[in-house]
């Protein structure tokens, strides 16, 4: 288990003040300026070095993402953005780290802007988080009055401005390039690529796209070094992370545990265990609503990063942990995840905008069991002509769920298709 | 539930910002580069909002787009793009229950049949005396603290039949019931107690 000493997110519950006195009792803000004083190249090195991956559901490298940005200004203004819509189902994290300690992301954004040159960051918070605007906009004009952001930026000679941006309820919104149509004050409708955002972002101008955890792990990167962090975990998937642990669990929780640790152990350390025990599990969503469910088989060995479960045909994704028990309707539970993908689509792309809503209405059926055996491989077809066909992933995002679950319990699915069929009196 | 603008009949004829909004949306305009003020569109539709009793007249929209030098219709667009801009009136207490399958997992449908049996009323619905409206949403990002609805600006959170019909109870008596988890933890740390960051439970 990962020693408190080396957790970053020393206030992830909100037992301690959140604000700026607190931040530096626990070490934030502390003298930012060496850090600074390293150059943009040694930091975007060092982050390169210590492994980082980003903690949004990619896991892009984040030190190579940083070195996008163009290196020489053209005198006109680049940007850092981040991503704090925070709506994949089972994922709270982010919301956790803005409200509690909002510091170690403001401190982030001074940090990466400065590696990525960029002259402001923008932090779009999804809107229903009012609470936690709030605390992030208090936090910001606390390092404004304290001269640690703005002009002279911890008396650096960098002039850096953070802003907080605030959504109105959209989960398309935390696709990247959504989010930028968004904060130019569009429907939140994803651009296609290229061009990339680190060439075309906001305004026209370069543009570097975040998730808030990935800001907010590196100001203690910096301080405690590229070793210490690459020294957790496991190759290619280093560091400590945030997990949100939700579903049949007796105590759900978020945790900051070490990266590879087994999915078994993380849920019996922290969360109480499975409810009913172990042997009471009967699949659980390992990285939010997005990725494809697992089997307890699976489960019972597999360790939490994103080379061991994109081995499984999962993923990390938000590291967001579902669990569900025997007593669970996994048909219904897909279900209502359809549901969420066809409210949530943009409209935009004919695959998903029909895909989803179609997709929906079928797992419906299937709930109930009225259906045809056959309909299964339709709607796996379907989800297939979904899945690539779209600008962003939100159509991947609606197809995997299924897939999962038809990978691993289509059994399930047909056997109650077919004790309907069995109850329903023979036609006249 | 459906999002359809009120009818004409409901639509003020007009909408200003009060002296101390007008203000706050120069600072918000001030936080977008030059020509860039489009970008503040999403801020003041809320600003608009909160002043007009939580929902979103078409004259707030026309309001709006005329401060940002936008074309009506590319509001519009935006008002009716994002769920959270209410484009008709809605309850004074504005309950919004999260049935999305974290929360339904952990007993959504009971917190739905509270709100109903408490209110006497449908999901999509608003009480006679226009003091509750009661929807069902998407996933709110409190997942660890399902199950939960939001009213207005405040979560509530780790609830059961009770405890939801409790917290409305308190509202309709115009007293402030406790917001974040009903169950007795602190924020997101098992319930149980925390089992890491034991040492970092005081104020130091």
């Amino acid at each position: 288990m990962l020693r408190d000493e080396d957790r970053i997110f020393t206030n992830l519950y909100g037992f301690q003040d959140w604000g700026l006195d607190g931040a530096r009792k626990r070490g934030d803000w502390d003298n930012t300026k060496a850090i600074l004083d390293k150059g943009p190249d040694a930091i975007v090195d060092e982050i390169k070095a210590s492994g980082l991956r980003g903690r949004g559901g990619a896991g892009f490298p984040t030190g190579l993402k940083w070195s996008f940005m163009p290196k020489e200004s053209d005198g006109k203004p680049t940007y850092l953005v981040v991503n704090a819509d925070e709506g994949e189902p089972g994922t709270c994290k982010d919301r956790e780290l803005m409200r509690h300690d909002p510091h170690k992301l403001v401190e982030g954004c001074l940090i990466a802007g400065f590696a990525m040159r960029a002259s402001a960051a923008y932090i779009y918070i999804r809107g229903e988080f009012f609470i936690e605007a709030n605390n992030l906009e208090a936090a910001v004009q606390q390092a404004y009055d304290a001269g640690l952001i703005g002009p002279d930026a911890c008396g650096s000679g960098y002039s850096f401005d953070v802003f907080v941006h605030r959504g109105a309820g959209a989960y398309i919104c935390g696709e990247e390039t959504a989010l930028i149509e968004s904060l130019e004050g569009k429907k939140g409708q994803p651009r296609l690529k290229p061009p990339f955002p680190a060439g075309v972002g906001v305004w026209g101008r370069p543009t570097t796209v975040n998730n808030v955890e990935s800001i907010a792990v590196s100001p203690t990167i910096m301080r405690r070094g590229a070793n210490w962090f690459s020294g957790l975990g496991r190759e290619n998937n280093t560091g400590t992370k945030v997990f949100c642990i939700s579903g049949h669990v007796e105590q759900p929780c978020n945790v900051e545990e070490e990266m590879s640790i087994p999915l078994r152990e993380l849920i019996e350390k922290h969360a109480g265990g499975v409810r009913g025990g172990w042997d009471n599990l009967l699949a659980i969503i390992p990285g939010g609503s997005s990725v494809r469910m697992l089997p307890k088989s699976i489960c019972d060995t597999v360790l939490m990063d994103f080379d061991s479960l994109a081995a499984e045909k999962s993923g990390l994704g938000t590291a967001a942990v579902i669990v569900m028990d025997k007593s669970t309707d996994l048909v219904r539970a897909i279900a209502r995840l359809s549901k969420f993908y066809a409210h949530e689509s943009c409209g935009q792309c004919t695959p998903c905008r029909e895909g989803t809503g179609w997709m929906w209405r079928i797992m419906e059926r299937l709930v109930t069991g009225e259906a045809d055996v056959a309909e299964i491989d339709m709607l796996l077809e379907v989800s297939t002509q979904i899945e690539g066909h779209t600008i962003c992933a939100l159509g991947d995002a609606a197809a995997w769920p299924i897939q999962g679950l038809m990978r691993h319990f289509r059994p399930m699915v047909e056997e109650r298709i077919m004790d309907r069929k069995n109850k329903q009196p023979a036609a006249a | 539930m459906k999002r359809v603008p009120a009818p004409d009949d409901q639509q003020p004829d007009s909408f200003a910002f009060t002296a101390e909004n007008a203000a706050k949306a120069e600072q918000i305009i001030a936080k977008y580069p030059p020509r860039r003020q489009a970008s503040a569109v999403m801020p003041l539709l809320d600003l608009a909002q909160r002043q007009h009793k939580n929902w979103l007249p078409r004259a707030a929209m026309n309001t709006v787009a005329e401060m940002l030098d936008m074309p009506r219709i590319r509001v519009y667009e935006v008002a009716t793009f994002y769920t959270m801009y209410n484009l008709a009136p809605v309850g004074e207490h504005f309950v919004q229950i999260c049935t999305t399958t974290p929360c339904w997992l952990r007993g959504s449908d009971d917190v739905v049949s509270a709100c109903k049996n408490k209110l006497g009323i449908d999901l999509g619905e608003t009480t006679a005396d226009g003091k509750f409206t009661v929807i069902e949403v998407e996933c709110l990002g409190a997942c660890v603290n399902a199950p939960m609805m939001q009213v207005n600006d405040d979560y509530f959170e780790d609830l059961t039949a009770d405890s939801t019909a409790a917290v409305l109870d308190a509202l309709a008596r115009g007293d402030k019931p406790k917001v974040g988890p009903q169950g007795g933890r602190h924020t997101t740390e098992p319930s149980g107690g925390p089992t890491t960051l034991t040492d970092f439970m005081g104020d130091g």
